[in-house]
């Protein structure tokens, strides 16, 4: 494997119209080296999910303010789950509060992230679980 | 990723599945191992799906015109994957992958494959990351086969011009057509395209690079790219570029596989270039030797006679050098 670099897709799930926390996500984790596919505004769970088995990314992020990620999210990870990609790492972000962040990290998110939280150690958490999943690949090798 | 799987991958993209084609152009652009064998196993299912290469400045409207190619494509029902190459930052090597936002309606269309690529600022690595992601594309069967480059630099057009038509996009606004000619867009161009000629300035640019083609083609036998206006944004004036295209892959017909097989050339040439490079001053000996020659203290055109000589007298006949 000669030059293999993350590739993260973020994804806005339904009808908010704001994607300006989103961007800054994704700029920041192209900042980190990272090679990041960005959706824009209002996709279907389905559309993320298509998106996310064509660019064959390692990381799912998903941004959501208008308060329906308890739907939206474990339907985005159903999609992606009936490609055969349940291995990618998924996380997500927006205004979320804390009793629905830990149901979801119980439904297959690795991670939820609050407002406020520093994006550069979104970067890092990122960088750390995809080396960890890649060290675990190649040792099935 | 066992040997089961390894083994299995060509056969998956065979089949039809699409995460295996996904998996393949991951293969394709990471330099995976894997990757040789792999095209090893499908290359005979390699060419039959027409490329074509789309290249132009920044915004000129490559992904909006590629977008629109694409639903022509998919209304005579056939299939069409899309690989959009945007840069890296050279940096820091990430990348942020924007055109298929303009593509988006085709998103869960099943007869459309929508890939991102970015560069990786590797010299060569890029454009054959690019012709793998073809080929891997066109093994599927993927009846027609599109790469999208911003049209800035060399690596950028060893992409496109590894396609069988390139499409240059231009539009009014952005520089002049002077800029164009300098660029050498016009150069790898089979067509070009003026888009957003809704806004005014299309004609006069149109009329412009129609006389730089002139100056070019004229009395030569070469092809004479045809100049075409469109507003892709518009849907405007789409099926113009897709005479334009139908024309140059016309003219190419009679001699597509000397075309291609040149062009294949090019891509061993570039692959043989880096094995080469590495083989010599990485791994190899040459460093430690050029060294030498220099605490001598002769010039370093006197150090690459040597090593030159060095070279050709184990190459044998395979070196040329030109007569002065
Ligand atoms: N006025 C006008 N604008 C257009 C037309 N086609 C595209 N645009 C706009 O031009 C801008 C750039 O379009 P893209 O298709 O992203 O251009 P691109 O060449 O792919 O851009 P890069 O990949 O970033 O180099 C967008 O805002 C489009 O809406 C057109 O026919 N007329
Ligand atoms: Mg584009």
């Amino acid at each position: 494997m000669s030059e293999r670099r993350i590739r993260v897709l973020v994804a806005k799930p339904g009808l908010d119209g704001h994607d300006r926390g989103a961007k800054t996500v994704a700029s920041v984790l192209r900042d980190h080296g990272m090679e990041v596919v960005y959706t824009g505004l209002h996709k279907t769970p389905a559309m993320i999910a298509e998106i996310a088995l064509q660019e064959d990314v390692d990381v799912v992020g998903l941004s959501i303010l208008s308060g329906a990620h308890m739907e939206l999210f474990p339907r985005v990870r159903e999609e992606l789950v009936s490609r055969g990609m349940e291995r990618v790492l998924m996380v997500g972000g927006g205004i979320i509060p804390k009793d629905d962040m830990a149901a979801l990290e119980g439904q297959g998110f690795a991670k939820l992230f609050g407002p406020g939280t520093n994006t550069d150690s979104i970067a890092e958490y990122i960088k750390e679980e995809v080396a960890r999943r890649w060290a675990e690949e190649g040792s099935e090798a | 990723m066992t040997d089961a799987t390894r083994a299995s991958l060509a056969d998956r993209l065979l089949a039809g599945e699409r995460g295996a084609l996904a998996r393949m152009i991951s293969w394709a652009e990471n330099a995976h191992a894997g990757f040789p064998a792999a095209l090893e196993a499908f290359w005979s299912r390699v060419g039959r799906a027409p490329r074509l290469g789309i290249t132009g400045p920044p915004g000129a409207g490559k992904s909006t015109l590629v977008d629109e190619l694409a639903r022509a494509v998919r209304a005579q029902e056939r299939t069409v994957g899309v690989l959009a190459v945007d840069p890296s930052s050279p940096l820091t090597g990430g990348a942020l992958l924007g055109d298929r936002i303009r593509m988006e309606d085709h998103t869960t269309d099943p007869g459309v494959f929508i890939r991102s690529m970015a560069s990786r600022g590797s010299h060569g690595g890029m454009a054959r990351a690019a012709v793998d992601a073809m080929d891997v594309m066109d093994a599927y069967g993927l009846d027609e086969v599109f790469v999208e480059t911003v049209g800035v630099g060399q690596a950028e057009y060893d992409v496109v011009a590894a396609a069988d038509t390139v499409l240059v996009v231009l539009c009014p606004g952005a520089g002049d057509g002077v800029q164009a000619l300098k660029s050498g867009l016009l150069e790898v161009a089979d067509v070009i395209a003026i888009n957003k000629a809704d806004l005014p300035g299309a004609d006069r640019l149109a009329t412009d690079m129609e006389e730089s083609v002139h100056i070019r083609t004229a009395g030569r036998e070469v092809w004479t790219p045809p100049v075409v206006t469109c507003s892709a944004g518009r849907r405007d004036g789409v099926e113009r570029v897709l005479e334009a295209i139908a024309s140059h892959r016309a003219h190419l017909e009679d001699h597509l596989v000397e075309h291609r097989r040149a062009k294949r050339v090019q891509q061993v040439r570039q692959v043989v270039g880096q094995r080469l490079d590495h083989a010599l001053w990485v791994t190899g000996a040459c460093a430690p030797r050029v060294e030498a020659h220099l605490r001598e203290g002769v010039t370093p055109y006197a150090a690459a006679a040597r090593l030159f000589e060095d070279l050709t007298r184990s190459l044998g006949d395979l070196v040329q050098e030109p007569s002065a």
